[in-house]
């Protein structure tokens, strides 16, 4: 057993790494919660528009999106023996979420 | 530039990641996972900045305001855009066993931060002083 490789040894304890990882993306749905009441809180600010009813929605939207990804990928983590790497697709989709929420609030505030 | 664009087309193409080099400990990928998250934070905290700034300010002159709540959102989006990149080029770099990539970046934002906070102790002093 002394050349066990790590990287192939279903054996392995893979520790807390896991939990650490899902308790990351729960930590970032929050921050994103936050920037998303505050983008609503915003929007609202001066009474509801029609183009601040747009924007507020999209805003809620992204937000609905980016939980969408993260409940996914927590999904993924919790479910014993699926040692899966994230994928760069996911990735991408919770940055173009945050991305796309700050072009609302440069929107919003010009 | 180039180097850029090339890590851009990785990010929609998981296979291509995948395609070189040995698969790294699971564990390493997923702290790779956690600083890409950590990053997102940032970068989701410096959004809501922006969003605070324009809420929260209302006495400050617009063009302050707007200025400072626009250069928030933008730092926002670059660090967004920064992380998912770093995320990719340190993934490969572990696939390939190679370094991880060096990054001026920590050390950027952290001067634009302390500037800003510099900025917003002297606005403070200033009205206080009026």
């Amino acid at each position: 057993m002394n050349g066990a490789d790590t990287r192939t040894d279903p054996e392995r304890d893979p520790g807390l790494q896991p939990e650490r990882t899902r308790l990351a993306w729960r930590r970032t749905t929050l921050s994103g919660t936050v920037s998303a009441v505050l983008a609503a809180k915003t929007a609202l600010h001066g009474g509801p528009s029609p183009a601040s009813l747009v924007v507020c929605a999209l805003c809620c939207a992204l937000w609905l999106g980016f939980l969408l990804v993260a409940h996914r990928r927590i999904r993924t983590l919790t479910s014993a023996g699926s040692a899966s790497a994230l994928a760069p697709r996911h990735a991408t989709a919770a940055v173009l979420c945050t991305v796309a929420m700050a072009v609302c609030g440069a929107a919003l505030v010009l | 530039m180039i180097g850029f664009v090339q890590n851009v087309r990785l990010w929609f193409a998981p296979q291509e990641v995948r395609r070189e080099g040995n698969t790294p400990d699971y564990r390493f990928s997923l702290a790779n996972e956690r600083t890409f998250l950590a990053w997102l934070r940032t970068a989701l905290a410096l959004i809501g900045g922006g969003f605070a700034v324009d809420q929260f300010l209302p006495d400050l002159r617009w063009g302050w305001r707007v200025g400072l709540a626009l250069a928030l959102l933008a730092a926002g989006v670059l660090c967004s855009l920064r992380a998912v990149n770093h995320w990719v080029r340190c993934e490969r770099a572990m696939r390939r066993g190679e370094d991880l990539p060096v990054s001026r970046f920590p050390a950027l934002l952290s001067l634009v931060v302390a500037v800003v906070a510099v900025a917003m102790v002297v606005v403070v002093l200033v009205r206080w002083e009026g």
